[in-house]
C-alpha cells in the first residue's frame, strides 16, 4: 500500500481538563474524499484545527506523505500543503474576487519589496502568470465573470465557492472543507457536489469534508469517519455507516 | 491587473503630471509669487504627505491603529539633525549658510534622511515585533505608551539638546529636494501596495485568521509593514528638522500623533491618495482661516466632524484617485471599469 497524503495518528488535544479530541486517526489516499460527521460539538472542527496547525496537539501526529508536521504554525501547513475553508466564511470582504485568490498564491511567489518596488522583471512575469492562474481557478467555478467584483457583494453561494478556490490556489495536497453545503439551497448544494467531484478530477487532491447535509455525504464520500465526545465511533462506507446502531444512536440519542 | 502597456502609459502620465507641478512650482518661486511664507507651508505640506502615507501603511492597509508615529518621526529628526550638525560643525563641511545650500549639503542631506529611515525603521522593529502580538485597542496603547517613552527620552539625554531642544540644525532641506523625495516616497508606497507584499497586508487587515490559513506568515508581514511605515516617518522627520533648524522634543508630542491620525482616518484609510488629499487640505485650511484667529481651530473641527458623518469611511474610502483613469473619462477613451485600481505616482 502506498503511503497515504494525509494522516493523522492517535491525534487528540486537551483543553485544561476537557479531552476534546482523544484517539483520532484518519488515512487518506490521494483523490479520496473522506467525510466526518458527527453531532454539534462533536469535535469536528477541532480536528480541522489541529490538522492546520491552529492548535498543537497534546498528543499524536499529523504526517503529509510520511513526513510528520509539528509544531508548525497554520501557514506553514498551507505552504507544506493542507489547505481549508471554515464554517462560516472568512473572505477577503473588501478586496475583489480576483485579489481574495491572488492572496493565496503568495507563498507561491518569489520576488522581493525591493524588486516589487522597483518593478523589477520579476514582479511583471510573476504577477501576469498568477493572473493567468488565479483567472484559470475561478474559471473551474464558472467565477471568472466575477473576478472584479468586491468579494462582499457575492451571493453567500459564490462566496462559498470562492473560498474553496482561494483554498485550492496554495496548491494543497489535501483540501479541507468545514461545512461547504451549510445554508445553501438545494441547487446550490448540487452544484457544489459537481464542484467538488471535478476539484479530485482536475487537481487530484485528497478531500476532508465536514458536512451536515447527510444527502451529500453519502453521495459524493467514500469513507466516512463519525465522531462524538471527540473520539471516532464509526468508520467506514457510507452504506456502513448508514446502518451502524452507534451512529444511529449518537443521532438519534439511545 | 491591468496590462503592462497601459500601466505603461500611466506611469508616463503621472510622470507629466509630477514634473508639471515642479515646474509650476518652480515658476512661483522664481517669481516671487510664491513667497517665504507660501514655500514654508509647502514644506510642510510635503513633510505631512509622507507622515500620513506612512501612517496609512499600518492604519489603514494593516489595519492596525498606531498612536506612537510621532515618535519614530523625532527619531528620524533627531537622527538626520545630529548627523549633519555633526557634519558642518565637527568634520567643517559647510553644508547650509543664510539659507544658500550647498550641493555637498544637498548630498548629506539626502544621506542624513537615509540614515533617518534606517534608524527610525530599526525601532520600529524592536518595537514592532513585541506589540504587534496585540491589536485593536491594546496595540494603539501600547504604542502611544512607546512614542511618550521616546519624547522623554529625548528630554533626557544631553546629547540630544535635552528640554532645551536642538539648535543650530544647518537648514539642508530645500523645496525643490523635499519635493522630489516626496514624490519618491509616494511613489515607492504605491509600489509596494499593489505587490504581493501589499496584498498580503491588506488580507491580514481583511481577516487575520483566514490569511493566515491562505499561507500568509502574519507576524512577518505585520511587522514588516510597521517597520516599513517607521522608515518613512523617519525620513519626514529628517526633512523636518533640517526646514526648521531647531528641534524640541515637544513637536512629538502626542497631539502630533494624533494629526498624523488624522489625515489617516480623514483622507480615507487604505487610500494613498485619500492620504495626500487630505494632508495638503488640512495643513492648507488652518492657514487658510489664520485671518479669522480664534474660530480657525473650531472650523478645522468642525471640518473633521462634518466628514466623518456625512462620510464616515473617509474622504475617498478605499478608492485611489488615478489621474489616467480621469484624463480617459475626460476624453471618452474610457470604457467604464468596475475595478478601481490605477496605477501611478502623485497625484495631488
Amino acid at each position: 500500500m502506498s503511503v497515504p497524503v494525509l494522516k493523522a495518528e492517535n491525534l487528540g488535544i486537551t483543553f485544561g481538563g476537557l479531552k476534546a479530541v482523544e484517539g483520532f486517526h484518519v488515512e487518506i489516499e490521494q483523490k479520496e474524499l473522506i467525510g466526518l460527521i458527527g453531532p454539534n460539538g462533536a469535535g469536528k472542527t477541532t480536528v480541522f484545527n489541529l490538522l492546520t496547525g491552529v492548535y498543537q496537539p497534546t498528543e499524536g501526529a499529523v504526517y503529509l506523505n510520511g513526513t510528520a508536521l509539528i509544531g508548525k504554525k497554520p501557514h506553514q501547513m498551507v505552504a507544506a500543503g493542507i489547505a481549508r475553508t471554515f464554517q462560516n466564511i472568512r473572505l477577503f470582504k473588501k478586496m475583489s474576487v480576483l485579489e481574495n485568490v491572488k492572496v493565496a498564491f503568495n507563498h507561491n511567489m518569489k520576488y522581493s519589496g525591493l524588486q516589487a518596488i522597483l518593478r523589477a522583471p520579476s514582479y511583471w512575469k510573476e504577477e501576469q502568470e498568477i493572473d493567468r492562474k488565479a483567472c484559470d481557478l475561478l474559471s473551474v467555478f464558472h467565477m471568472e465573470e466575477l473576478a472584479g467584483h468586491v468579494a462582499e457583494n457575492l451571493p453567500y453561494g459564490q462566496q462559498r465557492k470562492l473560498e474553496i478556490a482561494r483554498a485550492l490556489a496554495t496548491n494543497p495536497k489535501v483540501l479541507l472543507l468545514d461545512e461547504p453545503a451549510a445554508g445553501m439551497n438545494p441547487t446550490e448544494t448540487a452544484e457544489l457536489m459537481q464542484a467538488i467531484s471535478l476539484i479530485r478530477e482536475r487537481f487530484g487532491i485528497a478531500i476532508l469534508l465536514i458536512e451536515h447535509d447527510m444527502s451529500l455525504v453519502m453521495n459524493v464520500c467514500e469513507r466516512i469517519v463519525v465522531i462524538d465526545y471527540g473520539q471516532i465511533i464509526a468508520h467506514g462506507t457510507p452504506k456502513e455507516i448508514a446502518n451502524n446502531p452507534r451512529v444511529i444512536g449518537a443521532y438519534l440519542g439511545e | 491587473m491591468k496590462s503592462r502597456k497601459e500601466t505603461m502609459r500611466s506611469y508616463v502620465i503621472n510622470l507629466i503630471a509630477v514634473v508639471l507641478l515642479f515646474v509650476l512650482m518652480n515658476v512661483g518661486t522664481r517669481t516671487g509669487l510664491l513667497g517665504r511664507y507660501q514655500t514654508g507651508v509647502l514644506m510642510v505640506i510635503f513633510i505631512n504627505i509622507i507622515l500620513a502615507i506612512s501612517l496609512n501603511l499600518t492604519t489603514g492597509f494593516l489595519g492596525q491603529i498606531a498612536l506612537g508615529h510621532a515618535g519614530f518621526m523625532s527619531i528620524g529628526a533627531y537622527t538626520a539633525a545630529l548627523f549633519v550638525k555633526y557634519i558642518q560643525e565637527t568634520v567643517g563641511i559647510t553644508l547650509a549658510q543664510k539659507g544658500n545650500v550647498s550641493p555637498a549639503g544637498t548630498g548629506f542631506f539626502l544621506l542624513s534622511l537615509l540614515l533617518a529611515g534606517l534608524v527610525a525603521a530599526l525601532f520600529g522593529l524592536l518595537v514592532g515585533v513585541p506589540a504587534l502580538r496585540l491589536k485593536g485597542d491594546y496595540l494603539a496603547i501600547i504604542t502611544l505608551g512607546f512614542g511618550e517613552i521616546i519624547r522623554t527620552m529625548i528630554e533626557f539625554f544631553s546629547f540630544t539638546g535635552g528640554a532645551q531642544g536642538l539648535n543650530r540644525i544647518p537648514k539642508t532641506a530645500t523645496l525643490n529636494v523635499v519635493y522630489i523625495i516626496m514624490v519618491v516616497c509616494v511613489m515607492v508606497m504605491f509600489a509596494f501596495v499593489r505587490s504581493r507584499h501589499g496584498r498580503a497586508i491588506m488580507a491580514i487587515r481583511e481577516d487575520d485568521i483566514a490569511s493566515e490559513a491562505s499561507g500568509i506568515p502574519n507576524t512577518y508581514y505585520k511587522v514588516l509593514a510597521f517597520t516599513f511605515a517607521a522608515f518613512f516617518a523617519g525620513i519626514a522627520g529628517g526633512i523636518y528638522g533640517q526646514y526648521l533648524g531647531i528641534l524640541g522634543a515637544t513637536d512629538f508630542d502626542f497631539m502630533k500623533s494624533i494629526d498624523i491620525l488624522v489625515f489617516v482616518v480623514l483622507g480615507g484609510m487604505g487610500s494613498l491618495t485619500g492620504s495626500i488629499v487630505s494632508a495638503v487640505g488640512l495643513t492648507i485650511l488652518p492657514e487658510v482661516l489664520r485671518s479669522l484667529a480664534d474660530y480657525r481651530m473650531l472650523i478645522y473641527s468642525v471640518v473633521l466632524v462634518l466628514v466623518m458623518i456625512f462620510k464616515p469611511s473617509g474622504l475617498l474610502g478605499t478608492y485611489e484617485f488615478s489621474l489616467t483613469r480621469l484624463i480617459d473619462r475626460l476624453t471618452g477613451r474610457q470604457k467604464k471599469q468596475p475595478s478601481a485600481a490605477g496605477k501611478g505616482g502623485a497625484s495631488e
